[in-house]
């Protein structure tokens, strides 16, 4: 006998559980998204605010010196990302393929203290490299002499042609921990039984890793650059805490995020332009954009998924 | 039944906290400021002595980093929460505060009367009619030298250019000091500290300045790119890695005693007084050529101001005449030596170095800091351009014509009178 269909009821707790959320989320991301590309669009003509449309962007990309200090950022946002991608991930997933061998000892004491330097905070990890890179009383000077290594040294973060990398390499010793992590748990997760499989094939060590387990993890790099993508982008913590605002050598640190704090709350003489500056803040949301849309739709849908 | 008393608890002690500070700000004023190193002189000096002539009112004096403040501020201004009294930057910044109606006129405040036209000028309106702030301080630039270093190299008091250079041979071919100490990390102590230091030798003070504002005389003019030709110069007596060395670590190595003369601003001597334990001593900016008209930068540098939209408007103004009163001038000075009043009354200054300093008004011109006044309005800003300057110089990546050049193309870019 057959049971009448019954109209499934109205399942409220789903409503309720995502309110919370998405009403904060509204608030405090999607409002002042909309709120900040608003403000772009204006202009402050004697103490008035007045709708320009897009002569903000027009200023920005057709004005050589704001066009000349957008794309000077906007490059070196692009440098800070490719370090990024060529040293932090590949040492992360090798961090994480050394930790997931069962060989390894102390594997908890090195998993932690690879990950902490990711829960300090930008103006730590900022002053304590500033510190230890100090050519008058860092240790870097004096650690390079100890080895013999002294002509090496140089005032890196002084330098225009080395600071850019220099804090890149820092922010990478910092976040390593996270590719590290995530990896390390795509890792664990795959199960014994296809390892075993691989064996019994023939398949170990090396060619293991290349062959399964590495095929097995790409999603979660895939998820690690889009990560790294996006923070890179918003990047301006630690640049700020270590060269300031101006984002010194004559600019060679300059990110969108710095240039964008400049511009909106001005600096020393400078007066601030909200302006200008959320016009600067929109062209950082569509570079990021962009390149998670072209990671979404060009690169996440041909990943090949495997269920176990 | 627990629950509801805890509720109601927190709801009585919420409503209860909210009016006991609403009682206290009535009679409470929040000083902004930039001063973070003066923090405990104004705890320790200045605040009591004026409690105790006005009980009743309440002073919090809250400073925020330096770099940070003009930021800092106009956001707290915009939100609504800054303090009563706002301490002002010089000319254009605290004018455009003004003009957007974030501080008070002062026209009816009987204690701006104390200052003459001079001191006023940098905190007044256009057209003469509305001081806004009350002019507390200036500074003054120039040498601060390491006597024992000096002894110890042969060489005496530079007073011309020529005998800089040759103390500062004579310093770096003995070799147990850094001749100068000044790095070029934190750009703005190679404009301030250099360029406005010795500027003002080469453009003649005030005749250059206002030469500059009308457009007769061009960056690109001998007067202006020769303190650039003197500043590449430099770059040979700084200490190794000065590319990464910061104010804090030029100051730390002048007071350790590693470091022969400094490159100063007066706000220097209270904190060197502290922490150096050799004896120091002062010479201002060396003329080019002994006899020469000697200028010195005497900075406008610090006031206070009324914020408009305070509650306590009557405290403040209370505040404000105490602060032009002969009685804050010599507290000030005396309990920060190196900011010098900017009274009409006659103040009597203890330290040694302070009086150095100040004694340079009676030999020398005075003037103020070139890129400071009207030059700083536009996008791109005259003051940090000269920041980026005045480093590329130093380091050897720009010549001093180019720097000259690239300056004048920024500044006639926008300003009027120089196109």
């Amino acid at each position: 006998m057959e049971k009448p269909i019954q109209k499934p009821a109205i399942r409220w707790h789903i409503l309720v559980f995502i309110a919370p959320a998405f009403l904060i989320y509204t608030a405090i991301m999607i409002v002042p998204l909309f709120g900040t590309l608003q403000l772009s669009l204006y202009k402050e003509i004697e103490g008035a605010k007045v709708f320009v449309g897009l002569e903000n962007f027009n200023t920005l990309f057709g004005d050589p010196r704001w066009s000349e200090s957008f794309w000077n950022a906007l490059v070196n946002n692009t440098w800070f990302f490719v370090v990024h991608m060529l040293v932090q991930n590949p040492i992360g997933v090798l961090l994480a393929a050394l930790l997931s061998t069962n060989t390894l000892r102390m594997r908890a004491f090195y998993r932690t203290s690879i990950f902490i330097p990711t829960i300090l905070s930008f103006v730590i990890v900022g002053f304590a490299w500033k510190l230890i890179l100090s050519p008058l009383w860092g240790v870097a000077p004096n650690m390079l002499d100890a080895v013999g290594l002294k002509f090496l040294f140089a005032p890196w973060l002084g330098k225009e042609e080395y600071a850019l990398t220099t804090l890149a390499l820092v922010s990478v010793w910092q976040f390593v921990g996270i590719p590290m992590m995530l990896i390390y748990a795509a890792l664990l997760s795959i199960p014994d039984e296809i390892l075993e499989a691989a064996e019994c094939d023939g398949i170990t060590g090396m060619s293991q890793f290349w062959k399964i387990k590495l095929p097995l993890i790409l999603p979660s790099i895939g998820i690690i650059s889009i990560l790294t993508f996006v923070g890179n982008f918003n990047a301006f913590d630690l640049i700020y805490s270590a060269q300031g605002a101006l984002a010194g050598p004559n600019y060679s640190t300059d990110v969108l995020g710095t240039f964008m704090f400049r511009t909106f709350f001005g600096f020393q003489l400078q007066l601030g332009d909200p302006h200008m500056g959320s016009a600067i803040a929109s062209a950082m949301f569509v570079v990021i954009l962009c390149g998670v849309s072209i990671y979404l739709f060009g690169i996440q849908t041909r990943l090949r998924r495997y269920q176990f | 039944m627990k629950h509801k008393t805890i509720k109601m608890m927190l709801m009585a002690s919420t409503v209860l906290g909210s009016a006991i500070t609403a009682y206290a700000a009535d009679a409470t004023l929040t000083i902004e400021s930039w001063r973070n190193d003066d923090l405990s002189i104004w705890q320790e000096k200045i605040i009591p002595a004026f409690e105790a002539k006005n009980p009743g009112i309440k002073v919090k004096f809250t400073p925020s980093a330096p770099a940070e403040y003009n930021a800092v501020l106009n956001s707290k201004l915009e939100a609504g929460s800054a303090g009563d009294l706002i301490t002002c930057r010089p000319f254009d910044a605290s004018l455009a505060l003004y003009d957007k109606g974030y501080l008070a006129s002062l026209a009816s405040l009987e204690g701006i009367g104390n200052f003459s036209d001079v001191a006023k000028s940098a905190w007044i309106t256009d057209d003469g009619k509305n001081p806004f702030c009350v002019p507390m301080a200036s500074v003054i630039h120039g040498f601060i030298y390491n006597a024992d270093a000096l002894a110890d190299a042969g060489v005496s008091v530079p007073t011309n250019e020529a005998e800089l250079f040759a103390a500062l041979d004579a310093i770096k071919a003995k070799g147990n000091y850094i001749p100068m100490a000044m790095g070029t990390n934190d750009q703005w102590e190679a404009a301030t500290m250099g360029y406005n230091n010795i500027g003002p030798n080469y453009w003649k003070g005030e005749e250059g300045r206002n030469a500059l504002i009308k457009g007769t005389q061009k960056l690109t003019d001998e007067a202006w790119v020769a303190p650039y030709r003197q500043l590449a110069k430099w770059k040979d007596y700084l200490g190794d890695g000065f590319e990464a060395q910061t104010y804090p670590d030029s100051q730390n190595l002048f007071t350790l005693g590693r470091a022969a003369i400094y490159p100063a601003g007066s706000w220097e001597i209270s904190g060197f007084n502290q922490n150096a334990d050799f004896k120091m001593g002062a010479f201002n900016p060396p003329v080019q050529k002994s006899g020469d008209e000697c200028y010195i930068s005497d900075h406008t540098d610090i006031g206070l101001g009324m914020n408009a939209n305070t509650k306590n408007a009557d405290a403040a103004k209370t505040f404000l005449n105490w602060v032009s009163s002969a009685e804050f001038a010599s507290l000030y000075a005396n309990a920060l030596p190196g900011f010098f009043p900017l009274s009409s009354e006659p103040v009597k200054l203890e330290d040694p170095l302070a009086q150095e300093f100040i004694s340079w008004r009676g030999k020398c011109k005075s003037t103020i800091r070139s890129t400071y006044q009207i030059l700083s309005r536009g996008t791109p800003n005259l003051e940090s351009d000269t920041w980026n300057a005045s480093v590329a110089v130093i380091k050897g990546n720009e010549s001093p014509e180019a720097a000259g050049k690239r300056l004048q193309d920024g500044l006639a870019s926008w300003y009027k009178p120089q196109q």
